[in-house]
């Protein structure tokens, strides 16, 4: 089962979290600098593993990647594969990427939404439902789009704020 | 201003204007934070629900990614989810599973909500609620939407199915009984054809499996079809999860899928799934010699490889497999000693367990040093996982592999003194016990100790107050050993002792007690008798007293050439002459001077204790070292009288004591234990403990004055009663030794300063691998050490208190109902004789007799709409009957009883499936016929 995935920058700044089990936010901010605290201490090129029994308590495991500015941190127990799990984290980032066209932090941070619906195809309350990342897009299309069908028959148009901005 | 004007929620911002004012941070992203979260309180309480879904939406994204609290939208989500629309839905699905909780207050509302949704023909809306019932479900949301759940398990959309078949887990966890209704339908899954189904229903049976896996041991032939067919990586790893769990349960079963397993493991292209044989293997199928042979060989492939990770798995199966199959480790130890210096600090500890794993009587003084020499030079954090791991092996099972205990415990001195070292505790506990323990080290020990204290600069450092209070500790109580006391006494009084914290201080000044009374008593005694080497028969031999005397010499000159003409005689066969007595009597006035006005107060008791002594024997010693030994001959007596009571009282050994002593002790007639205290723990609850710090005794200056001349007079009384006082002391010491046994560890642990964060300087860090390799690679050969010349000295041993109280780990009772159930359920389903256990049926009865009856028409109507209504209707009706029977029954602890009813219900319901409790090892061949023979 996983337990929990995050996306953290470079910086410690949360992009992404998602808890399988209710945790309060502060518990949730202090595990997220929990990890962070191990994720910047550890150089480039070593195994893509932390001992996340200090910080998450016993039967747990945690596999991380960095991309670019990124860390993509997801976290299990001991019935989940390790290395499939680092091939999860792939299909991941390569289904963002086929989102948003060259994926950058920008892209996370500004379409908080939609990442999570990513996610969300993806992992099913702490279980993998899908892995390949065209099945991903394709729901998510279809959600998108689903979306922008009920959103049509506002009256005032949600662009009002856009005028503002200009 | 209950909601937002119309105004307010045409120019309500959006996410993205949110997001981008808070990447502008114009004022500080708190001060957004909090001026956001003000606007979204307004906006949510609007009417209009796009102004309100977006205020939901917003605030979602604060609470996920600047952590601010969203409780108080509880509410107001639930209105969105109202909504019509998919988008407002979404988002408060969303917003739903990040906020709920078990004690949301409105959680109850959500029932109808997600019951509509999941009876939604929209597929996506019908996924949005099971993620979210996933996410939230409790005992009732999961007993309400069970029948929902059912009818999706057989839904034809597949992209449904499959999160049904996914949320079932969640279901399961939460509301048991659901298992009747479900479970049927979530094993036809196993059997669909696609994938994608195949491997939620496999990853929701591996997560059962982990829990209980003997329930699920009926359904082997449906995985291991799965494990010999599926094509998927992914199912194929989930298929050998459970098998890992199976396996050990079911000897048959472990024969039968070896080969496939293996076979797996000659033909996988894919890393992750070689990895998960090779793991089923090592756990679960070990004692089949050709696949574990397969698997170490898979294993050093993965050893070899260039990728870190990949590296370090295998050294983690190599871990595994190095608990039976040792071979398999000295194998790769190339391999494994070089990853000692890898630049991967996760493959330097594992390989380091590794190295420990190799460590044997015969190796363990090479493996150390090398180690240890190691540490020395490798970065504070790993340093310490070294020593910490070298601690634990050596000390494992009561220092088993230790022979040289000489050898060890200086070894321990060596470790205390590595700069980066942070194991003082550990190191600690490890000095004493041994001390205790070990009766022929002590020599070896005090002289580790001595070197120890004498050493002003380890005082400096927080992390060995530990490890100076167990070498103080030893010194005072092994001081016969010492070959020079007096040392030890300088050492013990030294300046930089004020940086102890107060309760190491405090054992500092008691052992410089010991120290004292042994010095004045040899020195008395010898004095007193005529042949003065007959009183140092019981100084053990080597005992030098040249060397020491050496430095004494020059006091005994300065206090007067009489002294010296008239003691030259016996100083010459002891270290220890009046005059330096003297100059120690008055170190120990210099130094404890100051501590009687110590605000705290075990210090302070103390060194009143100590400086009482003095001034009880000083005049005496002075006295009889200027006038010589006629004019005071009385006084004399006297003196040593009460030193000799005071030696007495000090030199009574102190033994290892078992935990389970203090039960042994028959209680005496007419003592009332329990009665009268039962509830003093209720009284006591909100009565903190007071801290030894928080006794002051006003000021310390006006104190002084008093308590000397107090404690003066106290003496005084003492000297007349001295009997008295030395049964006190007795007492008080005697206290005190229980009080440092019962646990086995010191007093000295009770100080739980925090260790100061002094930073430590970074030494110079150079991993000399090849060096490492080089001395390692000698070591770890498995040569045969000749033996050691002296023999394993004798370790005491207490009979029960060293064997760990194995406490037996009671299953969670949620758990074991859930296992009940399915039980159950695949028992009933396969018509198998029933199994006799009677374990636990009384009392998790109860608690599910309760649940089961208010949920009583729901079951049957789901039953029946399952269409086995006959077979399951009968079953139901012998539940109830056992129930009913059950219920009848006393409480547990009636064994009579129960058996009696064993026998009632087997008689009255033959088909009537109990429970079996996995921790009956006794009952399994009753289970054995569970599985059947087609597979086998």
């Amino acid at each position: 089962m996983i337990k929990a995935v995050m996306v953290m920058n470079t910086q410690g700044k949360t992009r992404l979290a998602k808890f399988y089990e209710y945790l309060p936010v502060e518990k949730q901010q202090e595990l997220i600098r929990g990890v962070f605290a191990v994720l910047c201490s550890r150089a480039e090129n070593v195994s893509n593993f932390i001992d996340a029994e200090s910080i998450f308590g016993p039967d747990s495991r945690l596999v991380y990647k960095h991309f670019a500015t990124l860390y993509f941190v997801f976290v299990f127990d001991s019935s989940e594969n390790e290395l499939a799990v680092l091939d999860l984290i792939q299909v991941f980032v390569e289904t963002l990427d086929r989102c948003f066209k060259n994926v950058c932090e920008l892209d996370v941070v500004f379409n908080y939404s939609k990442v999570h619906t990513i996610l969300d195809e993806m992992i099913f309350g702490g279980q993998v439902v899908e892995t390949s990342s065209s099945e991903i897009m394709k729901a998510v299309e279809e959600i998108s789009k689903l979306e922008a069908a009920s959103n049509a028959i506002t009256l005032i148009p949600k662009s009002a704020s856009g005028w503002r901005s200009r | 201003m209950s909601g937002p004007s119309l105004m307010d929620s045409l120019f309500q911002r959006s996410l993205e204007d949110l997001i981008k004012g808070l990447r502008q941070q114009l004022i500080g992203e708190q001060a957004f934070i909090s001026k956001s979260l003000e606007e979204i309180r307004k906006e949510i309480k609007s009417t209009d629900l796009s102004t309100k879904s977006t205020a939901l939406l917003k605030l979602s994204y604060l609470s996920n990614l600047h952590f601010q609290d969203m409780s108080f939208a509880a509410f107001p989500a639930l209105e969105v989810l109202s909504s019509p629309r998919f988008s407002h839905k979404k988002i408060a699905y969303h917003a739903i599973s990040l906020s709920f909780h078990d004690s949301t207050p409105v959680l109850l509302l959500i029932t109808n909500h997600l019951r509509k949704d999941l009876n939604s023909t929209n597929e996506f809306e019908v996924s949005l609620s099971l993620q979210c019932l996933s996410r939230i479900a409790n005992v009732d949301l999961a007993r309400d939407l069970t029948p929902e759940v059912f009818a999706l398990l057989s839904s034809n959309k597949l992209y449904v199915r499959k999160r049904a078949v996914a949320v079932v887990l969640r279901v399961f966890e939460k509301y048991p009984d659901s298992v009747r209704v479900c479970f049927k339908r979530l094993v036809e899954n196993l059997e669909n054809s696609d994938p994608q189904v195949l491997s939620a229903v496999v990853g929701v049976f591996s997560e059962l499996a982990c829990k209980d896996a003997r329930s699920y041991l009926p359904l082997a032939p449906e995985f291991y079809k799965i494990l010999v067919d599926s094509k998927n990586n992914w199912i194929s790893i989930k298929v050998l999860k459970i098998f890992s769990k199976l396996a050990p349960l079911e000897p048959r079963l472990a024969k039968r899928v070896v080969e496939p397993i293996c076979d797996l493991m000659r033909d996988t292209g894919a890393k992750s799934l070689l990895f998960e044989c090779i793991r089923t293997v090592v756990t679960s199928l070990s004692e089949y010699e050709s696949a574990v042979r397969l698997a170490v060989g898979k294993v050093r492939e993965f050893l070899e490889d260039e990728d870190p990770n990949l590296k370090y798995l295998g050294l983690q199966a190599l871990r595994i497999v190095a608990e039976k199959h040792l071979w398999a480790v000295s194998e790769n130890k190339e391999v494994v000693i070089k990853s000692l210096s890898d630049a991967d600090p996760n493959i330097k500890v594992e390989s380091l367990r590794l190295v420990m794993a190799m460590v044997s009587e015969h190796n363990v003084s090479e493996i150390s040093r090398v180690l240890v020499n190691y540490a020395i030079k490798s970065d504070p954090v790993f340093c310490n996982e070294i020593l910490g791991s070298i601690l634990s092996t050596c000390s494992r099972n009561l220092y088993e592999i230790i022979v040289d205990f000489d050898w060890y415990v200086s070894l321990l001195g060596e470790m205390s003194r590595i700069p980066h070292c942070q194991m003082g505790d550990e190191i600690e506990n490890q000095l004493i016990d041994i001390g205790l323990r070990v009766k022929d080290v002590r020599p070896e020990l005090v002289r580790v100790a001595r070197d120890l204290l004498i050493d002003p600069a380890l005082l400096g450092n927080s992390f060995l107050h530990g490890v100076l209070s167990a070498a103080a500790w030893a010194s005072g109580e092994y001081v016969e050993f010492s070959r020079n006391p007096l040392e030890l006494m300088e050492a013990l009084l030294q300046p930089r002792t004020s940086l102890l914290p107060p309760p190491i201080r405090a054992i500092y000044i008691q052992s410089a007690f010991k120290v004292l009374v042994f010095c004045l008593h040899t020195c008395f005694m010898r004095g007193k008798s005529i042949a003065p080497s007959a009183s140092l028969d019981n100084l053990p031999a080597g005992v030098s007293a040249s060397a020491s005397y050496e430095s004494f010499d020059d006091f005994s000159v300065e206090n007067g050439a009489d002294a010296a003409v008239v003691h030259g005689q016996t100083c010459a066969s002891a270290p220890i002459t009046k005059e330096s007595i003297v100059n120690i009597l008055n170190l120990v006035e210099f130094a404890l001077g100051p501590l009687l006005g110590s605000h705290d107060v075990e210090v302070q008791e103390r060194a009143r204790n100590l400086l009482g002594f003095v001034d009880l024997t000083k005049p005496e010693i002075l006295t009889s070292s200027i006038h010589g030994k006629r004019d005071s001959e009385g006084k004399r007596v006297e003196t040593s009288k009460i030193i000799k009571l005071m030696h007495d009282a000090f030199s009574k050994e102190l033994g290892p004591v078992s935990l389970s002593a203090q039960g042994k002790v028959s209680l005496p007639d007419g003592l009332v234990l329990k009665e009268n205290l039962g509830d003093l723990e209720m009284v006591c609850g909100d009565i903190e403990p007071p801290s030894s710090n928080s006794f002051s005794f006003g000021s310390p200056f006006e104190e002084e004055k008093d308590g000397l001349s107090f404690s003066n007079l106290q003496i005084k009384e003492d000297n007349e009663q001295s009997n008295e006082s030395t049964s006190l002391l007795a007492a008080h010491r005697k206290r005190h030794g229980l009080y440092y046994l019962s646990s086995g560890k010191s007093e000295m642990i009770s100080n739980d300063y925090p260790p100061a964060n002094d930073h430590m300087s970074q030494g110079d860090i150079n991993d000399n691998a090849d060096d490492l390799v080089k001395l390692t690679a000698e070591s770890l050969i498995p040569k045969r050490k000749p033996k050691h010349g002296k023999p394993r000295p004798v370790v005491v041993k207490l009979d029960e208190v060293d064997e760990k109280p194995v406490a037996m780990k009671q299953p969670e009772s949620r758990d074991d109902s859930l296992s009940g159930a399915v039980r159950d359920v695949l028992f009933g389903s396969e018509d198998i004789p029933p199994t006799s256990s009677q374990s636990n049926l009384s009392n998790s009865s109860k608690r599910k007799g309760k649940e089961k009856q208010h949920t009583y028409p729901h079951i049957e109507s789901k039953e029946s709409a399952a269409g086995d209504g006959n077979s399951s209707s009968r079953r139901r009706k012998d539940r109830s009957q056992g129930k009913e029977r059950r219920r009848r029954s006393p409480r547990k602890n009636d064994e009579e009883r129960k058996d009696a009813d064993q026998k009632e219900k087997k008689k009255s319901s033959g088909r009537h499936k109990s429970r079996q409790r996995a921790e009956e090892p006794l009952k399994v061949p009753a289970q054995t016929p569970v599985i059947p023979d087609f597979l086998l």
